[in-house]
């Protein structure tokens, strides 16, 4: 082999960057998974505490549900969505939503930022005003 | 065991239709899965057949008439106050009228009416260019009520649109426009915008769906009831012949910007 060195050196180089990310990790203990926390004083004064529709579809649709809402909402003029309970509420990010959720930081941020996703629902619509811990 | 080819045929046919039928059932019943609710129209909101406003130009006497209204509007859209003309945002202002109605400044035109600042917005036309241009549907007409509406989540801010609107009626976010908001007047049920994205005036589309007047109007109205004079600014349904704007406009001079365009404006000035 002409230049076994170069080769063989190049091959272990590449192999040290390659295994980089899972070497460094070995034997760390996960990142756990976040726990959106719910604790705002809307919640806390609700007798049941219940979003619109049950937790695991709002955990496992609700970025699916905000689209349809959008649409509905600006597309269509339809404003008042009844839940599979039968309860309204009108559809709106800013007005509905975060009026419960009024700790964006605590509840969407934390599992965004673990699911490395960065809505841009911000960009426009105002944040609750929270104040900084 | 052997199989013929009609056998084959058989079995071949009833699967494929048995796969098909329980792709569509499953689709079926997923889709009612999302949508076991369902939506529909706030039953307190303001309906009509085609929006309009008629502007009377000859209840506009002191400075305080115009900035009422285009206060009342920028303050309930969170509408940035950027400070350069270039990168002015407006939804509703004021503008000369030889700039909003060019080519009938005759040349004898009496010096009021030719210095005679006239209130503009979008006129929400019934043939609006803007929609024809837009690439991606951002700006569209609704069906339900002539609105000529915004989806600011679709706009992609190519501009089109300003091009296209012989009204200069739309405004582009050159930079990020919340520094340039005052955070003391800042509505909080309203969206701001970002940078990169085309706005205008909605004929409060976010009002009339809970039963409340256009914004400038109620301010019109409001300082209508404190002077005790009459409302500059009526606004209606343009094709209900007994709404208010019908009644000035079948009794008085009504014109329009740029008619001879085609493009229908649905926003009338009369000058009393």
């Amino acid at each position: 082999m002409y230049d076994g060195w170069k080769i063989i050196l190049g091959l272990i180089i590449f192999i040290g960057i390659a295994t980089f990310p899972f070497l460094y990790d070995m034997g760390k203990a996960a990142v756990p998974p976040p726990k959106p926390n719910i604790d705002t004083p809307e919640i806390q004064k609700m007798a049941v505490k219940k979003c619109i529709e049950t937790k695991s579809f709002m955990r496992a649709e609700h970025m699916v549900m905000l689209n349809d809402w959008r649409d509905f909402v600006v597309r269509d003029g339809d404003r008042l969505y009844t839940a599979s309970d039968g309860h309204q509420y009108t559809m709106s990010l800013q007005n509905t939503c975060m009026k419960c959720h009024s700790n964006k930081t605590k509840f969407c941020d934390e599992c965004h930022n673990y699911m490395a996703v960065t809505p841009y629902c911000w960009d426009c619509h105002i944040a609750p005003k929270e104040e900084k811990t | 065991m052997s199989i013929n080819r009609r056998e084959f045929l058989k079995i071949a046919g009833s699967s494929t239709v048995l796969a098909l039928g329980g792709l569509s059932v499953s689709t079926l019943l997923k889709k009612s899965l999302l949508e076991a609710s369902q939506v529909m129209p706030d039953p307190r909101a303001l309906v009509a057949k085609r929006w309009g406003m008629v502007v009377d130009i000859s209840k506009f006497k002191t400075e305080e008439d115009y900035r009422v209204c285009t206060e009342a509007c920028h303050r309930v859209h969170n509408v940035p106050n950027v400070g350069t003309i270039k990168e002015e945002i407006k939804w509703i202002w004021k503008e000369t009228y030889e700039h909003a109605f060019p080519g009938q400044e005759d040349e004898f035109l009496s010096p009021e009416i030719k210095h005679l600042p006239f209130l503009v917005l979008c006129n929400h036309c019934d043939n609006p260019p803007c929609v024809r241009v837009c690439p991606t549907k951002a700006t569209f007409k609704r069906e339900s009520d002539g609105i000529v509406m915004m989806d600011m989540h679709r706009c992609i801010g190519c501009r089109f649109c300003m091009a296209a609107c012989p009204y200069g009626a739309r405004s582009f976010n050159y930079r990020d426009p919340r520094p340039f908001i005052d955070k003391e007047k800042e509505n909080l049920e309203f969206p701001t915008r970002m940078k990169g994205v085309v706005e205008k005036c909605t004929f409060c589309y976010e009002r009339l769906a809970k039963g409340l007047i256009p914004a400038c109007v109620e301010a019109s109205q409001e300082l209508a009831r404190k002077t005790g004079r009459e409302p500059g600014l009526i606004f209606g349904d343009l094709e209900d012949p007994n709404s208010e704007v019908r009644k000035i406009l079948s009794t008085r001079y009504s014109f329009r910007r740029k008619p001879e365009l085609g493009t229908r404006p649905g926003v009338y000035y009369i000058l009393g």
